[in-house]
């Protein structure tokens, strides 16, 4: 970008920093964005990212240091701090991780909400409409702006995003972790899309911790670590490696999977249906062996979690059975525990702990009405205190102690609640959902070491995951789920990744469009 | 049969209207806050408030339009109060509501009480009374049952076509039915949730206050201590049969109040052999009926109850 | 500009003392009605408190208050863990008293130790049943509790007109609605000679320190509260959450219900339809003052009775209306609700051009 040398950059953050009660989420942070280049901002969970991104929108103040954008006369000023409003009027355009819609209105009035006055008499469409569809013909997002965006997928709530964005005129456009919901292809086109804007002269930060995605569609990475802008540079002066170490502050040995010892079948499904629409199954078959993890690839949305429900106990089918060893599986979360399913919830704040309860009443939660922690209906607190102590030790949970309240500890010392409740237990079954989703590198392994402990004790492992990497890591085969239906699992070694992705999109494994 | 003949005399239908039309007010008030995300159990208080304030403006010379403004005003003042509450400080709206229920009800015992230590029977004004517009009026049937009501009634059937007309065809509508929604989808867009919020709760209450005011000013000429008597209640669960929708909530409030002018009929009817209380019972039973029915499948605000708090999503 | 930051952790002292603080202030702002009244703000302090704690008598009636709102405190306080809301502690209190009423009054003779156990019972069955209706209305159709249990306090209070008018009247009351008195055998015994303070007050300590129990070192109270705290994460851990919620609306039911009880058998000898000025709602006053703690419950309602006891006694004493106390009551639930802020949050202000200012001489 030669030409963007003399002239001032669209954005410029300068010496941004922000601190959480401890912890410095972004320590003195310089960024600057030219016209026409897309920029990846690398970085781990918590690392502050998002919390940069938030500072530049307004939902955030800075403690110190100033935000500037270009104006149209060429001169940097001031944005106004913790203002969207002004954000927006000044050319920021903003795509969350979770998307900012209200799913009762259309598309077209989630776009024009708030670029009207309110206190207008009546709305002016027509306008709208054929500014929107220029905008659609010129950049390829196309979408049905008269649907609810309940009635949406997530790849065109997303391109709903982008028009919000593109229909207020943003000159820099922000996305935070944009490929997190999409298929590998639908990713690609995204970029596409980006690369079209930013020819137009459209500046582009996106939020990225997917090496390849940053590597294949950036023109230059800054890379942010704890808080800080460790590396600002080129993307063709990067590698693969150098950005993990760049990361995650030393060098990264990528774990090895060992194949598994699969032993007899203990748990299948066999024909099994349940729920609807988003939520729904049909027709499900899949058998799991003990001592192998079996991964399920898919976009989430395409009923993962309703099979996960199933396995849970937490939802009956509507048809086909569900069996573990020899035994029927009941429709009932205690007898689901009780016969050996271990469940590492998907949304592990909502699900997984109880926010308000201590860390060992989160570690006997399962467990409250075995003898052991129990008697004549009392709590043993003893007992308890005791088994809290050794799964703080065992699982390395940092917290202050037994009784500190689960909700203030980080992501990773959650889920490791959520393992050392559920493992200890030496279940014969784990399931596990997204159980690395929004975790550090190192809570990450945690994760993964303990899932394949499970496995070479015997347990059987399903493993949902999006995440591609995850899942060829650790799982033995590889199904994949697409509106309900789920594939027949098939060695990871005769997969690639390319071939996975093509069937999240709904392709067959051979290749040709599904029905 | 003399059913049917209830059913056919117009003076039913005037009662009907009649009974419905405080209904309206708060059905349409708890609407309005509860599409911007917001419960508002404070609506059992703010009615009192409506009523007291209402009535005691129009003691003291305010007038009966002046009484109607003050009453409104008054409403919209505890819904402030339910708003900062609720929003920026994000508290339990349940709480919140049932606080400011027994804060406004005390309030308004309390004025009314040292504004008027001494009387033994309670003073009264003159209220709004019936319309006799030309040619509408005279109408046979149609007349006395739709068009001699007190102009209160018309604000309240003009008050569903603006908050129809607002909620559905207007920016801010647009952006209140956002707020209940997806309150980030409304800040991303550079709009203030607070400021739509507690706007939508003020103005929520102040049609509550109407409703309150109604009984004072219209219904009755006076005020009495437990004359709101669980009337805001029933509207927090004909909100949910209307489905946040002024057009069934103008329904509901009619159909509500034909089963009571029924009731009130058959109680004429049966009186000697029924005790009143049975009668009396009805119109709570009813609310709860119609709340069990649409309970399944109501389709709440997805925000309702929920807190925002900047930046969190 | 006003910050919230979420705190870390609490002291128990600091957690103590913001009900106190959310008291006094809720009294403090009572000056403002006290003297737009035309009363001598000082002075209705001083009766107040002599109203309350100034005398044997004064202090007998200040326990005789508290008894019933400590059941419907711990009611409320029982359900409101669990994020059941129930609303309804008036309309199970009323339920309960009848059924005292129609065991106690002469249907059934037997000596007290039998028959106070039996229209304890009796009530508590009635509350709880109330309680349970709602609570299924919940759990199986999904129908707002906070509604039905609201609604369902008018229908009870007409239904017990319609029996004090009906066959519960007492042939003798000189055509008053109200029921015949209860037999002395069902009649709670007064704790001292010429005061109205009875024995209904110790049943209630003894219930605080059961639920105080059940709640902190029972299964059914970790579960309870691990409902109340989160509802999908209880039932994906396999507690099973809907029985949970039954057996709190009987709990809860059945503790508004003792109120009653208590209150027809230990204060009144008969059941009239006042027979509670809004014991029930006051309840969940008590409850959140007490922050949800069952022996806090005590403490609160001792407040709460004060209050009114007090006031009572400065409306006769200083011809200020005597609904200043329940304007106190309810400040004093909007100053405790605030306070709860100051438990999950530190609260800074920070001047926002004094940030402003430093990060430009920084740049």
């Amino acid at each position: 970008m030669p030409e963007t040398e003399t002239v001032h950059p669209l954005l410029s953050l300068q010496n941004i920093t922000k601190i959480f009660g401890d912890l410095v989420a972004n320590g003195n942070v310089n960024l600057d964005l030219h016209a026409g280049e897309i920029v990846a901002l690398l970085g781990e969970n918590g690392a502050g990212k998002t919390t940069l991104m938030n500072i530049l929108f307004g939902h955030y103040v800075a403690d110190e240091g100033r935000v500037m954008v270009r104006t149209s006369s060429g001169t940097l000023v001031d944005l106004e701090p913790g203002a969207p409003q002004a954000a927006l009027e000044a050319g920021i355009g903003m795509v969350h991780q979770h998307f900012t819609l209200a799913e009762n209105l259309t598309g077209l009035e989630n776009i024009v909400l708030g670029t009207e006055s309110l206190f207008a008499r009546k709305f002016s469409r027509s306008k709208a409409r054929a500014k929107l569809q220029e905008l659609m013909q010129s950049s390829g997002l196309e979408v049905d702006l008269d649907l609810r965006v309940s009635k949406l997928a997530v790849g065109e709530r997303q391109r709903v995003e982008i028009l919000k964005a593109l229909y207020r005129d943003a000159r820099i456009l922000v996305l935070d972790e944009p490929t997190a919901v999409l298929t590998p292809q639908e990713s690609d086109s995204l970029f596409n899309t980006l690369k079209l804007l930013a020819a137009k002269g459209m500046a582009i930060i996106f939020i990225s911790h997917k090496m390849a995605e940053v590597l294949g569609a950036s023109d230059r990475v800054a890379v942010l670590r704890g808080g800080r802008i460790v590396a600002d540079l080129p993307t063709s002066q990067c590698d693969r490696h150098k950005l993990a170490e760049l990361m995650v502050g030393h060098a990264v040995q990528m774990a090895e999977r060992e194949p598994g010892n699969p032993g007899e079948e203990i748990l299948v499904f066999k024909g099994v249906s349940a729920g609807e629409g988003r939520e729904l199954i049909e027709n499900v078959n899949l058998s799991l062996r003990k001592g192998e993890i079996i991964g399920l690839a898919g976009v989430s949305g395409n009923g993962q979690s309703m099979l996960a429900k199933v396995l849970s106990g937490l939802e009956e089918p509507t048809a086909g059975a569900v069996t573990l060893g020899s035994q029927p599986l009941k429709a009932n979360a205690a007898a689901a525990i009780q016969s050996g399913v271990a469940r590492i919830p998907e949304d592990r704040h909502h699900d997984g702990i109880v926010g308000a309860m201590s860390v060992e009443e989160n570690l006997v939660l399962e467990e409250i009405r075995k003898p052991a922690y129990q008697r004549f209906g009392l709590l043993r607190f003893n007992e308890i205190r005791k088994r809290a102590q050794e799964a703080i030790k065992a699982y390395d949970i940092r917290c202050s102690g037994p009784l500190a309240v689960s909700r203030l500890l980080s992501g990773g010392n959650i889920q490791k609640i959520v393992l050392a409740r559920t493992l200890d237990q030496e279940p014969a079954i784990v399931l596990a959902a997204q159980p690395s989703r929004g975790l550090d590198v190192g809570a990450t392994a945690d994760v993964h070491r303990r899932l394949q402990e499970a496995r070479d004790r015997g347990a059987g492992v399903l493993l949902i995951s999006e995440d591609l990497d995850e899942l060829f890591q650790l799982s033995d085969r590889i199904a994949v789920i697409h509106r309900g239906h789920v594939s027949e699992p098939m060695a990871s070694e005769e997969l690639d990744k390319k071939q996975v992705g093509l069937m999240m999109a709904g392709h067959s494994a051979k290749g040709e469009q599904a029905a | 049969m003399e059913y049917i003949d209830i059913l056919l005399s117009a003076n039913f239908w005037a009662a009907a209207i009649r009974i419905a039309t405080p209904l309206i007010f708060g059905v349409l008030g708890a609407l309005v806050c509860e599409r911007a995300g917001v419960l508002n159990l404070g609506i059992e208080g703010i009615f009192v408030v409506g009523a007291m304030c209402g009535w005691m403006a129009v003691w003291l010379g305010a007038g009966l339009w002046g009484g109607v403004l003050i009453a409104a005003l008054a409403g919209a003042l505890f819904g402030l109060l339910h708003g900062i509450l609720t929003v920026p400080l994000g508290l339990s709206q349940h709480v919140s509501g049932l606080g400011i229920t027994m804060f406004a009800t005390s309030v308004s015992y309390f004025t009314y009480r040292t504004a008027l230590p001494k009387v033994s029977s309670p003073p009264r004004i003159d209220a709004f009374q019936p319309l006799d517009i030309p040619v509408l009026s005279d109408l046979p049937f149609i007349g006395p049952a739709l068009f001699q009501q007190t102009a209160m009634t018309f604000l309240a059937l003009a008050m569903v076509l603006v908050v129809g007309y607002v909620l559905y065809r207007t920016p801010l509508g647009l952006a209140i039915r956002a707020v209940g929604d997806n309150p980030s989808a409304v800040e991303a867009q550079g709009l203030s949730v607070f400021a739509l919020r507690i706007g939508a709760i003020m103005a929520g209450s102040a049609l509550m206050a109407l409703g309150g005011a109604f009984l004072t000013m219209s219904a009755f000429d006076a005020f009495f201590f437990g004359m709101i008597s669980g009337r805001g209640w029933i509207c927090i669960a004909l909100v949910v049969f209307a489905s946040w929708r002024p057009g069934k909530a103008l329904l509901g409030a009619l159909l509500f109040g034909a089963f009571d002018a029924f009731q009130i009929r058959l109680q004429n009817e049966v009186g000697a052999v029924v005790p009143s209380q049975v009668f009396l019972m009805i119109p709570y039973l009813l609310s709860i009926i119609a709340l069990v029915l649409v309970a399944r499948k109501a389709d709440y605000p997805r925000a309702l109850l929920q807190p925002y708090f900047r930046g969190q999503r | 500009m006003i910050r919230f930051e979420p705190r870390t952790n609490v002291s128990s002292l600091f957690a103590l003392a913001l009900p106190i603080v959310a008291g006094i202030t809720a009294l403090a702002l009572a000056a403002i009605p006290i003297a737009a009244a035309g009363g001598e703000v000082f002075a209705a302090y001083g009766h107040i408190f002599k109203g309350a704690f100034g005398s044997k008598f004064a202090f007998s009636e200040l326990l005789a208050r508290a008894t019933p709102l400590i059941f419907t405190g711990l009611a409320v306080s029982v359900a409101f863990r669990a994020k059941l809301w129930n609303i309804g502690a008036e309309g199970q209190l009323y339920v309960g008293a009848l059924a005292a009423v129609a065991i106690g009054s002469g249907a059934i003779s037997a000596p007290s130790y039998i028959m106070i156990p039996l229209i304890m019972l009796a009530g508590m069955i009635a509350g709880g049943t109330l309680m349970l209706v709602p609570t299924l209305l919940k759990t199986r159709l999904g129908a707002d509790e906070v509604v039905t249990t609201l609604l369902l306090n008018f229908v009870v209070l007409l239904f017990v007109q319609m029996m004090l008018e009906g066959p519960m009247k007492d042939p003798m009351g000189m055509g008053w609605p109200q029921s015949e008195p209860m037999t002395s055998a069902a009649t709670l015994p007064k704790m001292m000679a010429r005061m109205r303070v009875h024995w209904g007050l110790v049943i209630a300590l003894v219930s605080a320190l059961v639920i105080y129990i059940m709640m902190k070192r029972s299964v059914w109270g970790f579960e309870i509260r691990a409902t109340g705290e989160n509802v999908s994460a209880a039932k994906h851990a396999g507690i099973p959450v809907t029985s949970t919620f039954i057996k709190v609306g009987l709990i809860s039911g059945a503790l508004a219900g003792l109120a009653g009880v208590s209150e027809v058998a230990g204060l009144k000898g008969y059941l009239t339809a006042d027979i509670s000025p809004g014991f029930g709602y006051t309840g969940i006053v008590v409850a959140m003052l007490a922050g949800l703690s069952p022996l806090g419950v005590v403490i609160a309602a001792i407040f709460i009775a004060a209050v009114f006891v007090g006031a009572d006694s400065m409306s006769r004493a200083m011809g200020v209306s005597s609904y200043i106390a329940d304007l106190i009551v309810a400040l004093s639930l909007i100053c405790v609700l605030i306070s709860s802020l100051f438990v999950r949050f530190k609260v800074r202000f920070v001047n926002p051009k004094k940030t402003k200012l430093t990060a430009k001489g920084d740049a």
